[in-house]
């Protein structure tokens, strides 16, 4: 599509959304579960789906939304604009796809491709986005460069973050490590695959997301 | 990646030699440095807006069979404390570790100490 080039991004999300609602990005590093999150989201809330999801990582390789996706907690409700954004990475090995996953050499050099210019979609659209839902697998160390990085620019800008601590299915998974990694912010654990404890997570999101931007700049 | 001899660098990078830099200037430093193999340690590391700023220039910059992007682990910036906010200290980005991605991989890190490791094949000889 290529559609970042002339106007600036702030302007095209505004002319891609309207201005109405809060627009929530779902950001991560690849392959903690965004889109099986998404997609739950939607199921939940609309019917749709988002896109699709692989235990091969960049498998979103380009940013698709969802308008008006209305969750209701109780007698409290808020319409949102969803992003699915491509996992961001500080490399991207081609060799990794042909040997932990078995793609073809052509594959795996179009997909790393394609991943680079994911990540630096997935970063644009972090400019014109209200809030964040940052999706952390907790079966992994917590202070990963990518969830510092993400984290340090959002809370430079004052903007709501939610972290789904997700894959607590997992034997292994430790979802109290990522609470007391990050007091600073709501810490709700679920499982996208199963759908455990997405009622937490939604009532979370209208509450944190709901709250009149206090301190937004200019 | 050139390496003109067998050892490999590390460097470290001074607090004073990154005040005297724009962002733009320390991002460009810090590629140019690690795409000719060095490991680099900076004292003073990144805002947030800088880190996000080198992924993005990192992704324009991989090649595939010679750089696949960089190994980065740093920590949140310090929240200074009350004393120090009288003083007029801002919050500071904490020390950096960053290293091309095929040389250097992070082990564990907490909230105290990252644990990195050179990938065996390509140390010193
Ligand atoms: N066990 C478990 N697996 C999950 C869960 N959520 C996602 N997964 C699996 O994790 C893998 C990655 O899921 P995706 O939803 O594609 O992850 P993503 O974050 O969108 O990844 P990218 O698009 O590549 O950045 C898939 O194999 C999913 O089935 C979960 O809650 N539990
Ligand atoms: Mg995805």
């Amino acid at each position: 599509m290529g559609w970042f080039g002339k106007s600036s991004l702030s302007s095209i999300i505004q002319r891609v959304f309207g201005k109405k609602h809060a627009k929530i990005g779902i950001y991560g590093p690849p392959n903690v579960g965004k889109t099986t999150l998404a997609n739950r989201i939607l199921r939940d809330w609309t019917g749709d789906i988002m896109g699709s999801v692989s235990e091969i990582p960049h498998e979103t390789r380009r940013a698709k939304w969802k308008k008006d996706v209305k969750i209701e907690n109780g007698n409290s409700s808020l319409t949102m604009d969803i992003v699915d954004t491509p996992g961001i990475a500080t490399k991207v090995d081609y060799k990794e796809f042909m040997n932990t996953y078995g793609l073809s050499r052509e594959e795996s050099r179009r997909r790393a491709k394609e991943a680079t210019e994911g990540v630096i979609e997935s970063i644009k659209w972090l400019e014109g986005i209200d809030g964040v839902v940052l999706v952390m697998d907790s079966t992994q160390d917590p202070f990963t460069q990518v969830n510092v990085t993400i984290l340090g620019n959002l809370e430079a800008r004052n903007l709501p973050v939610l972290i789904a601590a997700n894959k607590i299915d997992e034997d292994d998974s430790s979802p109290a490590t990522l609470k007391s990694a990050f007091p600073q912010h709501p810490v709700v654990p679920i499982s996208a695959l199963t759908g455990y404890n997405t009622e937490n997570l939604y009532s979370t999101m209208v509450k944190h997301f709901s709250k009149k931007r206090r301190k937004k700049r200019r | 990646m050139t390496k003109k001899d067998n050892g490999i660098s590390f460097n470290l990078v001074s607090r004073q030699k990154f005040q005297d830099l724009s962002s733009e200037e320390k991002l460009r430093f810090i590629l140019k440095e690690v795409k000719k193999g060095r490991i680099l340690v900076l004292e003073y590391g990144l805002t947030p807006t800088e880190q996000t700023s080198l992924i993005e220039n990192t992704m324009k910059e991989i090649e595939q069979d010679t750089f696949i992007g960089v190994e980065m682990e740093g920590y949140g910036e310090d929240t200074p404390t009350f004393l120090q906010k009288l003083f007029g200290m801002g919050k500071r980005p904490r020390m950096t570790m960053i290293g091309p991605a095929d040389l250097v991989k992070t082990v564990r890190k907490d909230d105290n100490m990252i644990q990195t490791k050179i990938i065996p094949g390509r140390g010193a000889k």
